[in-house]
């Protein structure tokens, strides 16, 4: 799908957020860019959905550059609209590309619906939980059926019963919807519960130090299969090794 | 708790009735609460006409406040030159004072009603302006990336994110240019009535006050100060209520 081509990105004021950055994505492929704060990785998501410019190589995307809704965007918070209902909310990218309302609402509530919040379409953000929030704002993302999927810590803020949940619930929407997933996180468990693929990058500048495969089954369960702690500890162990 | 005001006011009026009374002030220098009543029931059509005038004024300059501070805030978020172009007027505009280019607006300005209204509205205009700016900019960093994530143009992305973010904002500006466009209108009706335009609450106190008819100056001032708090509680009112019909508040 994407080639990350030695890509690097220094920020005003000389900060090297990335150097000689690269990395393979591939159709259905789940990619967790794991590392402490100032690696990078919030960086090359932004890169990836073309918030922000390498300042050297490139980005080489597989049949033609993405056009608005090929990438959907989770930010660290839900980013709703306050004063819009948790339909009109995921509403909002369609309307964007200048669907009618009529036309989008059959994709709005099977968003909603797919990420659990059937019933809550004419709820506002202020009513929901932090939980509930973050289900729309993945609605949100996933309601152009968009080959990349982008996070940026998604459930970082959240309470650790309902992160879990939502883990759970993404690697579901992740089979059905047959989408790419790139996540960003800073937390070990959660790149091995979710990823296929998970890369670690270390700070200063930001860059890719080593890449471990997880072949654990991608349900619920797998956080007490031993295989996963397991893979908890090859990471750490990793990572450990990369920071050093 | 909630009878504390009205109490607390009730005590300070009747102490101030007592004091009037045992040290036999003259009314010419502070008349007692119940000779202010008096005078307002002497006269009480011409005092609340010129009331009526007075707050005309107020909500008319209150009116175009808020449409130019709001057009002008726009067209600053939508473009950098504007932005350049307007911030230093609007702000010398803002630390003028009023009672200083009074007197050459009255005299530009042929109509006197026309005079007083843009008076007060280049008092009421800079909290509208500003508020209403900084609403428009109040949007987090994530909501624009995500619009410009999805292609949206710049008239999508004012429509849909800066306008409705600003509202609040709007709101609290109108509130407070409320009281400023009524402090305004009396200012401004202050200098015309020096100059013979005898329309308005400010002229009548300054009737009074060359007729050393102190009862009736007080009386107009509690008129004022009531219309004041009533326009600003009823600004209030009518912001919150805005808000929560849109469940943002």
């Amino acid at each position: 799908m994407l080639t990350v081509n030695t890509v690097g990105r220094v920020f005003p004021g000389g900060i090297e957020a990335l150097r000689d950055t690269s990395l393979r994505m591939d159709e259905t492929d789940f990619i967790a860019l794991l590392g402490p704060s100032g690696c990078g990785k919030s960086t090359l998501l932004r890169l990836i959905a073309g918030l922000d410019q390498p300042d050297s190589g490139r980005l080489d995307w597989d049949g033609g550059a993405p056009v608005p809704g090929d990438i959907g965007f989770v930010f660290q918070d839900a980013t709703l609209l306050p004063w819009s209902t948790a339909e009109d909310n995921v509403f909002l990218p369609l309307r964007l590309r200048g669907m009618t309302r009529a036309e989008a609402m059959p994709l709005v509530h099977a968003a909603l619906h797919r990420v659990g919040l059937a019933g809550f379409e004419t709820a506002r953000p202020r009513a929901l939980s932090g939980g509930m929030r973050m289900r729309v704002s993945i609605a949100r993302a996933l309601v152009t059926k968009p080959r990349l999927l982008l996070m940026d810590e998604p459930f970082a803020a959240l309470d650790e019963f309902t992160r879990h949940k939502l883990q759970a619930d993404l690697l579901e929407v992740w089979k059905q919807a047959g989408c790419t997933v790139v996540f960003v996180t800073h937390s070990i468990y959660e790149a091995a519960f979710l990823a296929r693929r998970i890369v670690l990058m270390t700070p200063r500048p930001g860059k890719i130090a080593a890449e471990i495969a997880s072949s654990l089954q991608p349900v619920a369960e797998t956080r007490l299969d031993p295989a996963y702690a397991a893979l908890v500890t090859e990471i750490s162990r990793a990572m450990a090794a990369a920071l050093a | 708790m909630k009878w504390a005001p009205a109490l607390f006011g009730l005590l300070a009026l009747a102490l101030w009735q007592a004091a009037v009374w045992i040290e036999h002030v003259p009314v010419y220098v502070l008349p007692g609460p119940l000779a202010i009543v008096g005078a307002f029931a002497a006269d009480p059509v011409g005092l609340l006409t010129a009331l009526a005038s007075t707050l005309l004024v107020t909500f008319a300059a209150l009116f175009v406040a808020a449409v130019l501070g709001g057009a002008m805030a726009v067209a600053m978020s939508a473009s950098r030159l504007a932005q350049a172009a307007i911030q230093p007027w609007a702000v010398a505009l803002q630390v003028t004072p009023l009672p200083a280019i009074a007197p050459l607006i009255i005299i530009w300005v042929g109509d006197p009603f026309v005079a007083l209204v843009v008076c007060a509205t280049i008092v009421a205009f800079f909290p509208l302006f500003a508020n209403t700016a900084s609403g428009l900019a109040s949007a987090p960093p994530e909501l624009d990336d995500l619009f410009r994530l999805y292609g949206a143009r710049r008239w999508q992305t004012m429509a849909l994110l800066r306008l409705p973010a600003a509202l609040p904002y709007f709101l609290s500006g109108l509130r407070i240019s409320g009281g400023l466009a009524l402090v305004g209108a009396v200012v401004a009706e202050l200098v015309a009535g020096s100059g013979g335009f005898a329309s308005g609450l400010a002229y009548r106190i300054l009737e009074a006050s060359f007729r050393l008819e102190m009862p009736r100056m007080f009386a107009a001032l509690v008129l004022l100060a009531i219309a004041g708090i009533v326009l600003n509680f009823g600004l209030g009112a009518v912001g919150r209520m805005i808000l929560r019909r849109r469940g943002v508040a």
